[in-house]
């Protein structure tokens, strides 16, 4: 038997194995080290995965060796693999950092329980984007969210769990959505595998069970990509969730959501159907522009900090969606460029927020006075990440804005492009205010504060440096980017 | 035999918004709960209607029946009763929760006092889990 043949089933297998394995050690060390240690095997399992893929083209998986379309398939074609690459080298990363961080900020006989929640998260993140079966998607969905809401619920302020509770019942009405898409498919065409729905709807697509089924598949998902006017889940869950889960969350969890958008309207309804026979493009244009500008102006009045970049998360995501709205090949390479590089710029944010948390116990903004002299490290590691998030060259931030603003201008858009820019021009008002704080505000001389330990610094400087190093070598990302749109666009894939 | 014709549907559909007019409606989070429970519910008949063949038995060879009803709608929606169940017990965690650290479920009540901790919010941890003042 050949190891590499099942790797598209270990990325998922090993964190979901490793959750029981958590609770059985039932210790917090031996715990984080097992979610460590498994977290690294699938990073390695995924680049792999992303080798095989962009040498031979797409991997597809029969589980239990059933012949697709009867038993559920797991497919990795190049975007796929790329999403898997995101989702678990976050997950690699932020276990480093987790160690100091949660045994801080979680009751220390909680601890083992909270890695296996965060392994089942993982899990199920990762079979979302690994499977090729339309109900595995919405079990794999529920298995992540599930893990979250417990996830969410640990943070050390009461309002995580009111919080929490708002997520609970927001993606649950989003998975039932789902749900209810999947349904009315599976009415339509009798099956479940997603490259077997592409085949077949075409032929039922001027039925009114499949428009009420793309209609309820693109809210469902909405709502777990927090889009705009959806997005009332996240501000909170993000901002009083623990730093670790923040960081996670925010790096992967609107990633992989995103990637569903992408696979739901462009592999299984087909370019055609959703952007053109549908109004989905003007939709999600218009929804993404306002998304992008509003929560924008809603960060620059954020006194906490954890809650000023959960609001950029929802601007960021409206870049994201604007750039499937604008339905050419530019805006979809750009949206896919910037599923990787708001990956590492916010879980860069995240991470350095969650030292600061650990150092002084709070993130307000009062509280960042003078950090800059007290948390040299840490700080630049924030203003490195902020620049990135502004889109500053050579910054990768700049690089999928660039893509972004290129397909806009193709489509003629200008007014748009213009808009993208006033955006980012809200995101330096936002980040200038913490720099202000940080760098010119005074240290508040009754505390002492040290450097954030090594074990938080090195996963921060890690992305920032990833940050940069794909600002400017950009031909890993845009080439895969660029490879997977075509993949999407052209058919099949 | 009487054709049940779209019957079946029209039920999910009021079973549906029912559920989801009391989720949005209620400010008692345990109701919001219920009304979260009828929504899915509604969606698990949708399945099991999909699956059902009028005139169709249950899928096991027996001579003499030759219409079947398709099974895999009603396994699928096994997982999702499993789903389902799984997410109203973690909800009812959680309010048992809120109702330690906050003393009320009434979701009103409870943006309140959330307002209250957002002026006040140089020191979260005063107002960590287990203070009851309602």
């Amino acid at each position: 038997m050949n190891l590499t043949e099942h790797l598209p089933i270990l990325v998922v297998i090993i964190p979901l194995m490793t959750a029981p394995l958590c609770v059985l050690l039932d210790h917090p060390r031996l715990a984080w080290f097992a979610a460590l240690a498994s977290s690294w095997v699938s990073f390695a399992a995924a680049i792999s995965l992303v080798m095989q893929v962009s040498a031979q083209g797409p991997i597809s998986y029969w589980l239990g060796g059933w012949e697709p379309p009867w038993g559920i398939e797991y497919r990795i074609d190049v975007l796929a693999s790329y999403v898997l690459l995101i989702v678990t080298a976050m997950a690699a990363l932020v276990l480093i950092f987790a160690k100091e961080s949660v045994q801080k900020e979680i009751p220390e006989q909680r601890i083992a329980y909270f890695y296996a929640a965060f392994m089942l998260a993982f899990a199920g993140l990762a079979g979302i984007v690994a499977t090729g079966d339309a109900f595995n998607v919405f079990v794999f969905l529920e298995i992540s969210s599930l893990a979250t809401y417990a996830l969410i619920s640990m943070g050390k302020d009461r309002r995580a769990l009111n919080a929490s509770f708002t997520y609970l019942v927001m993606g649950t009405i989003g998975a039932t959505f789902i749900l209810i898409g999947i349904g009315s498919l599976y009415m339509m065409t009798g099956t479940l595998n997603m490259l077997d729905l592409a085949e077949r709807l075409p032929e039922v697509a001027d039925t009114r069970t499949v428009r009420a089924g793309f209609a309820f598949l693109t809210v469902g998902i909405g709502l777990k990509l927090a889009l705009f006017p959806l997005h009332l889940w996240l501000p909170n869950a993000y901002a009083y969730a623990p730093s670790m889960v923040s960081a996670f969350l925010a790096a992967t969890a609107t990633k992989v959501a995103i990637y569903l958008l992408l696979r739901a309207i462009l592999v299984i309804f087909g370019i055609d159907f959703s952007l053109g026979l549908m109004p989905l493009d003007n939709l999600l244009l218009v929804l993404g522009l306002i998304g992008m500008l509003s929560a924008s102006l809603v960060a620059v009045y954020q006194r906490d900090i954890k809650r000023l970049f959960a609001y950029s998360s929802v601007a960021q995501i409206g870049y994201m969606v604007l750039g499937v709205g604008l339905a050419n090949a530019t805006g979809i390479t750009s949206t896919i460029l910037h599923l990787f590089n708001h990956a590492l710029m916010k879980g860069a944010l995240f991470i350095a927020l969650g030292a600061v948390a650990y150092r002084i116990g709070s993130t307000t903004l009062k509280d960042f006075s003078g950090l800059g002299r007290q948390m040299p490290f840490t700080m630049a590691g924030i203003v490195a990440g902020g620049l990135s998030l502004i889109g500053i060259p050579p910054s990768v931030g700049f690089i999928s804005k660039w893509y972004l603003v290129l397909a806009t201008l193709e489509q003629n858009l200008w007014p748009v492009a213009l808009l993208v820019l006033f955006g980012s021009f809200l995101a330096v008002i936002y980040v200038w205010k913490l720099v202000e704080a940080a760098y010119f505000g005074e240290p508040d001389d009754t505390r002492t504060i040290r450097e954030a330990p090594l074990s938080m610094l090195a996963p921060l400087w890690i992305l920032v440096i990833a940050n940069f190093y794909f600002g400017i070598h950009t031909d890993l990302t845009v080439g895969l980017a660029t490879q997977a749109t075509s993949a999407l666009t052209g058919g099949g894939g | 035999m009487i054709d049940p014709g779209l019957y079946n549907y029209w039920i999910v559909v009021f079973l549906m918004m029912a559920g989801f007019y009391v989720v949005i409606s209620q400010g008692n989070l345990v109701k919001k709960l219920v009304g979260l429970s009828l929504f899915q519910t509604s969606v698990f008949i949708f399945y099991i209607s999909m699956g059902k063949i009028s005139g169709g038995e249950a899928p096991i060879l027996v001579e003499g029946i030759t219409v079947y009803s398709n099974p895999l709608p009603h396994v699928l929606i096994l997982t999702a009763i499993v789903v389902g169940v799984a997410t109203i017990s973690v909800g009812l965690a959680l309010v048992v929760r809120i109702h330690e650290a906050y003393g009320t479920i009434e979701e009103d009540e409870i943006h309140e006092q959330d307002l209250i901790d957002d002026e006040t919010t140089e020191d979260p941890s005063s107002f960590s889990n287990g203070e009851k003042n309602g």
